[in-house]
């Protein structure tokens, strides 16, 4: 029997198609503009301002102590530390010299921050690439940090514990002997992290190789946090550029070479370890003291340019503020880690499959409202 | 026979994780985190500190202690609260002094970062922790904080 070529009519093309802006695998108001043949991506373009609220104009008409309120809307998993970098930018213009316990408490509190949002990242991470059951073991430790914070801060999200100048008031009684109790809690779960999700093949198969990103990129794309660190770009600001109480502790960088999917994962899985090794060695000796210095009432900041960074749960958010004498800042501008690690997805999708795109977004850890701030 | 090896793996990690559900499914009623809400109302407590909306107390008299300083209204990023205010004659020094009509706090615009209550210097507003704050009408989420026929209490002063 002869084999010849049929002739058909199908022929292959490229068409676009819409992720978003309300696709849950988009964990927000995120539109992508897929190019796709068949089901291998050529381009995606995100498509962004669905929800930006012009947040850097605000500041601009807002006096210092109520701009950090307004940081808690951008990165609202890591509010905490959103709001802890417009207090330093603040507090280092005025010169202000902050009392050891202001810096160990917002230290430990970061942490937590960062434990608590890593906790939702490796859930929702494992519900996208199909494991519900993460999403509610990820939520179940969350909501004992979530109950920490709301027993000190007040509120669960939107925390706005920081002032300039220290903080609003001092921490609970309690908020010692929770933050020992969730760590002795956490210290049991996490290890379950790896036996569910981690060592499962299916899940390593999905992640391995995909999504590759090299560490010349990561630089020239701006990536930063554990999008850099997965693909072994130091980059932490903490070890860096030591803020509050970061040079006091020991503590190491994660860092991962192969810059794929999966070492972005354990990248994180391992900063959940080191944050809670910070805590400990902070959380039996918060010394005494003040929780904040008295500042004016009317907050002028000498006129001048004040550039600050921090390392929030996603990266790197530098505030840079203009001022020219008066009680609002003349300009206010947000680095925010999202925004450059967003801009790096076409990069690393493209060439891969949708499922393929879904997972290694899902690593990028991407909060909407930080990129449109 | 990779293809069969990997379906092995595939199906002993697989049962790996499981053992981990198994062991929170046999035990799911010792260490359940979900709470009945609504059916635990009246045992559900808030903690202290849980910014709910912001009241401001009142005692026995019908008196509560804003002096009218607004700074509360100063501190407010969005202009969620608004102060009627006034001068009248004070009974006890027979002077003048200024004092509060209304205290409006619109709820609706809100964003509870507790700034009011942090510049209040006289502790007139308080945190409330009720949070079950949904109305049908929006106009409800404005309120008069202080109690009609209320007046500042003897003494307080900023």
């Amino acid at each position: 029997m002869e084999t010849t070529l049929v002739k058909s009519n199908f022929k292959s093309e490229e068409y676009f198609i819409n992720m978003g802006p309300q696709h849950p695998a988009t964990h927000g108001v995120l539109r992508l503009l897929l190019t796709i043949d068949g089901e291998i991506i050529k381009k995606v373009e995100p498509d962004l301002g669905y929800i930006h609220r012009s947040i850097e104009k605000m500041c601009e008409r807002d006096s210092y102590q109520q701009i950090v309120h307004l940081t808690d809307r951008m990165d609202y998993l890591s509010s905490h530390i959103n709001n802890e970098a417009v207090c330093l930018t603040v507090e280092n213009a005025l010169q202000l010299e902050l009392p050891d316990r202001v810096k160990v408490i917002r230290t430990i509190l970061s942490e937590l921050t960062r434990i608590a949002s890593h906790c939702l990242w490796w859930g929702v991470m494992g519900m996208d690439v199909g494991a519900l059951t993460t999403y509610f073991y990820g939520f179940r430790d969350r909501e004992m940090i979530n109950d920490i914070f709301e027993e000190t801060c007040g509120a669960r999200l939107t925390m706005n514990y920081n002032i300039p100048g220290g903080l609003m008031f001092d921490i609970h009684p309690n908020f010692v002997q929770r933050t020992k109790d969730f760590i002795a809690h956490f210290k049991t779960k996490l290890p379950e992290y790896d036996t569910l999700l981690t060592g499962n093949v299916i899940f390593q198969k999905r992640t391995k190789g995909v999504g590759v990103l090299s560490k010349e990129d990561a630089i020239s794309f701006g990536a930063s946090g554990p999008v850099g660190r997965g693909s072994g770009y130091s980059c932490d600001v903490r070890k860096h550029h030591p803020y509050s109480a970061y040079d006091r502790v020991t503590f190491n960088e994660a860092l991962k070479t192969e810059g794929d999917t999966f070492a972005r994962y354990q990248v994180r899985i391992q900063e959940m370890w080191e944050a809670m090794s910070i805590i400990e060695q902070l959380i039996d000796n918060i010394p005494e003291g003040e929780h904040k210095v008295a500042t004016n009432a009317v907050i002028k900041l000498p006129k001048g340019e004040y550039y600050q960074k921090v390392e929030t749960a996603r990266g790197e958010l530098g505030v840079y503020i203009i001022s020219i004498g008066t009680k609002n800042p003349y300009r206010l501008k947000f680095r925010s880690p999202g925004f450059s690690n967003l801009s790096l997805l076409n990069h690393i999708a493209v060439g891969g499959k949708i499922g393929d795109l879904v997972a290694s977004m899902a690593t990028l850890d991407l909060v909407i409202p930080d990129i449109d701030r | 026979m990779s293809y069969i090896s990997d379906i092995y793996t595939g199906i002993k990690t697989l049962l790996t994780g499981m053992s981990v559900t198994g062991k929170y499914f046999l035990t799911s009623r010792k260490g359940a985190i979900t709470q009945q809400y609504p059916d635990n109302r009246s045992t559900l407590k808030m903690f202290e500190r849980f910014r709910g909306e912001v009241v401001m107390p009142h005692d026995e008299n019908n008196e509560h202690q804003c002096t009218g300083c607004q700074k509360c209204e100063l501190a407010c990023p969005n202009g969620s609260i608004e102060i009627i205010w006034d001068r009248g004659i004070d009974e006890a020094t027979g002077k003048k002094k200024k004092f509060i009509d209304k205290h409006i706090y619109h709820l609706g615009l809100c964003t509870m970062c507790g700034l009011c209550i942090e510049a209040c210097p006289t502790d007139a507003i308080v945190w409330a922790q009720n949070f079950e704050n949904s109305t049908y009408d929006r106009t409800q989420l404005t309120k008069v904080l202080n109690r009609p026929g209320s007046k500042v209490k003897a003494g307080v002063e900023d």
